[in-house]
């Protein structure tokens, strides 16, 4: 019951706060604002669906905000220096870049037995650093095709933005992996248990790689859009990224300490911080308030989380 | 006080955990100088009792007097003042410090009010070891010691805090035969010194052994006081469920067939060597030995999850390569850990979730967890292994002991093991499960399966076991005939070994 409870808290803040939104401002209700809130916050659901699969497993991912940059920049220079790949070739680059950066976290943590912590924060640095070091730190800008610019602004039927169609794609997904498969399972047990898994027969270290590999694969998709909405391969985006994608994890009901968390709490985590930056700046909040309002929120998340499991721990 | 006077006296004690009944009315003396049992099933109210008195948990009814003064304990350190300490079953000291910083944790000896007195902390620490003649070092850091001798450290905590009450849970749960002695050792030399210890167990031979009065519970009332020499064991039993256990042991019909598993010539550096032996269908075979003596090593082995380094393990006659649990439960071999908190079980997930892992594959269909039928998988054996207090959907974590034993039986159940190993499958779990747990492996046995049935408790393995296997010091120094051997014999050697003749 408390479980039920607990599960539905982000969707009613979330559902409270748009509805105060709509009654004292006229701008939050309308067609182009909330368009342009879920396009700006596809990259960060995006990467919350894969730090999910990595919270829930126990782990955590602090590289998603340097490897969004390498894998976009990656995509972009690939486009660029092959016109004819087109988009779709920039996405396959994007892709392949961030799911090799997430195989090599996977690796560090299970091969050398090193915290996902430090394996990952290492893979911070040095995924920025290859970035800026392929891109000579100028921004990628030439001979990029019209696809791409259409990818980042333009829409579906001229409703849906593209960034959003591939988010909702990746949220179903992601959830359906989550609950109804092996991978999913697993990745709760792994995080619930990590030896309990193990004397399961459960391939532990195998799901843990595949489990950092999904991370970069969706980080890797989550960069190109980035990239895209500014028509240019940034190498200096995504820096904190990873604290926003942490935080809707966590908002949304995911525990550090793993074996809780679902996809669609990470995403309605992810959309109360962006409808709440929104909010701000329609009230005409200032940026450095927003910051506090932010903080705030993270805080009261895990504190009403925390009072409601010592309710329930005498169960 | 004179000897004899109710140290502490509880009245009419009643707790209720969201709004289920854990205790209705009891009331507890403990004279000064006594060993006090308190003994029931998982579930009777034994913990809680005993954390009121240490001022965990507050009562909802009832009072508590210590030496004819009425106390309220609203935190531990409250109950500690009063001189009642309590000593949990997970052991609650800072394993980055020093013996003698534990001992004196919180209340280390200073100088001019605030600076630490090293000096005198390591000295009183080191008159208190002397005094109780334990084998301990102030210097020595606390994650090196056995799981004995941390006990020994909480013992001086309490006693360098002037406790005059001093609760055990399930004091030798978790330590070897030879740390229990020393317990044992040090509880007389406790009561002699006035100091009354209520000792919590399961295992009634203990209890029975260094009790002076005996309080039994059952579904959180008490149902019987009395001297130790009141009682004898069957009594005890009778009283702890309820009903009379007459074959406590129950018969098994299985025909004995072919070796399945066969271990031969298995070592790994010191932990085990040279060991070999071989496992029949339908056969029950026991591993006896001290703890140390390398039999949940053996059964690690077996299963992969720490592979040794040499010597084969033989299925139906041919060598199979075992190096992860996942390989043999691909072939059907089934462990089931000592520690079903820290190797068994996913307590935070649900108890269907927890029941089919091992076998994830056969809910399964076209890449998809087919919910329904996962949930009456878990059912049916929620209802064939009678799994109190279960329902698919409920976390694992919020069963009792026994109940939660039987999720991790049923997991290998499911994946329908024709190897069986089973690492102490009856600890910490009261006598109504234990009692389901022997009649579930008669089941297996009487279907073909093959059962190693490692366990501390002598009476069951020769009460269960057609053979059993002694290990000593990583090897199997004798196979005997449950039917053919003593309790005396199996200990003597699992204690010293093979007697060269």
């Amino acid at each position: 019951m408390k479980d039920k409870i607990k599960g539905i808290l982000p969707f009613v803040g979330l559902a409270l706060l748009c509805i105060v939104l709509s009654v004292v401002t006229d701008k939050f209700l309308t067609v182009r604002n909330l368009s342009n809130v879920l396009r700006r916050s596809a990259p960060v659901v995006i990467m919350s669906t894969g730090m999910t699969f990595v919270i829930v497993s126990g782990g955590i991912d602090l590289s998603v905000g340097s490897v969004l940059a390498l894998a976009g920049v990656c995509g972009t220079m690939a486009m660029s220096a092959c016109p004819s790949a087109g988009l779709m070739g920039g996405l396959l680059a994007a892709v392949l870049v961030g799911g090799l950066c997430g195989a090599v976290n996977g690796a560090l943590t299970v091969a050398l037995r090193i915290p996902s912590f430090i394996a990952t924060l290492g893979m911070m640095s040095i995924a920025r650093g290859v970035a800026l070091m392929v891109t000579h730190e100028v921004p990628v800008t030439e001979n990029l095709p019209e696809s791409f610019v259409t990818f980042g602004t333009g829409s579906l039927f001229g409703v849906l933005p593209w960034p959003l169609v591939v988010m909702l794609c990746v949220v179903i997904a992601g959830a359906f992996l989550m609950r109804y498969t092996p991978l999913g399972r697993y990745t709760y047990a792994i995080g619930s248990n990590r030896e309990a898994a193990y004397h399961s027969g459960i391939a532990v270290s195998r799901y843990s790689i595949i489990i950092y590999t999904l991370a970069g694969l969706l980080t890797g998709l989550a960069g190109l859009i980035v990239m895209a909405r500014l028509n240019s391969g940034q190498p200096t985006e995504g820096v904190g990224m990873e604290l926003t994608v942490i935080a809707a994890v966590v908002i949304g009901g995911g525990s550090l300490s793993g074996g809780e968390g679902t996809i669609l709490g990470a995403v309605v985590g992810a959309l109360l911080m962006a409808v709440l930056l929104n909010g701000c700046v329609l009230l005409g909040v200032s940026h450095n308030v927003q910051k506090l309002v932010i903080g705030g929120l993270i805080i009261a998340a895990v504190a009403l989380d925390q009072y409601l499991r010592r309710r329930g721990a005498a169960d | 006080m004179a000897e004899g006077e109710a140290f502490l006296r509880m009245r009419g004690i009643g707790k209720s955990f969201s709004g289920t009944s854990v205790l209705k009315d009891v009331d507890l003396d403990v004279t000064g100088g006594e060993v006090h049992a308190v003994v029931g099933e998982n579930g009777a109210g034994k913990s809680t009792l005993m954390k009121i008195a240490a001022g965990v948990y507050q009562p909802d009814a009832g009072e508590i007097v210590v030496e004819g003064t009425r106390h309220r304990f609203p935190r531990p350190v409250d109950a500690i003042s009063a001189g009642i300490a309590m000593i949990y079953q997970e052991l609650n000291l800072a394993p980055h410090l020093t013996v003698a910083e534990n001992i004196f944790l919180g209340r280390e000896p200073k100088r001019a009010g605030f600076v630490l007195d090293a000096s005198r902390l390591r000295s009183e620490s080191r008159r208190l070891i002397e005094d109780h003649r334990f084998d301990l070092r102030p210097d020595d850091r606390v994650l090196a010691l056995s799981a004995g001798q941390r006990q020994l450290v909480e013992i001086l905590k309490a006693l360098a805090a002037n406790s005059r009450l001093i609760i055990m849970d399930e004091p030798t749960s978790s330590i070897s035969e030879a740390e229990a002695e020393e317990l044992f050792r040090i509880i007389d030399m406790l009561r002699d010194a006035g100091v009354s210890v209520v000792y919590i167990s399961h295992r009634l031979e203990e209890v029975k052994r260094i009790a002076d009065r005996i309080t039994v519970l059952r579904d959180g009332e008490k149902v019987a006081e009395g001297e130790n020499a009141d009682f004898d064991i069957p009594t005890i039993v009778r009283h702890m469920v309820g009903r009379e256990i007459t074959e406590f042991y129950p018969p098994r019909e299985a025909e004995i067939g072919a070796v399945v598993l066969s271990v031969k010539g298995l070592s790994r550096g010191t932990a085990f060597r040279s060991v070999s032996f071989d496992l029949k269908a339908g056969e029950v075979v026991g591993m006896a030995g001290l703890v140390g003596a390398g039999r949940t090593e053996v059964a690690e082995a077996v299963f992969g999850a720490r592979p040794a380094e040499r010597g084969d393990v033989l299925l139906d006659g041919s060598t199979v390569d075992i190096s992860s649990p996942g390989q043999a439960v691909r072939r059907c071999i089934g462990l089931l850990t000592e520690d079903r908190k820290r190797t068994g079980l996913c307590l935070n997930l649900p108890v269907s979730w927890n029941q089919t892992l091992a076998n994830l594959g056969a809910v399964v269909d076209r890449f998809t967890i087919r919910g329904r039928k996962e949930q009456e998988v878990a059912q049916g054996f929620i209802d064939r292994l009678d799994i109190r207090g279960a329902r698919p959907g409920r976390a694992a974590g919020l069963l009792s002991g026994g109940n939660q034993q039987k999720v991790v039986i049923a997991r290998w159940l499911f994946r329908d093991c024709r190897v069986l190993l089973f690492d102490e499958p009856t600890r910490g779990i009261d006598v109504g499960a234990k009692r389901d747990v022997y009649q579930l492996i008669n089941e297996l046995a009487a279907e073909g399966k093959a059962v190693l049935f490692i366990s501390s408790e002598l009476p069951e393995l020769l009460g269960m076991c057609d053979r059993v296997l002694v290990m000593h010091e990583g090897r199997i120094v004798a196979d005997v005939r449950a039917k053919e051997t003593t309790a005396e014999e199996v200990m003597h050697y699992a204690a010293v070994g093979r007697v060269e003749a």
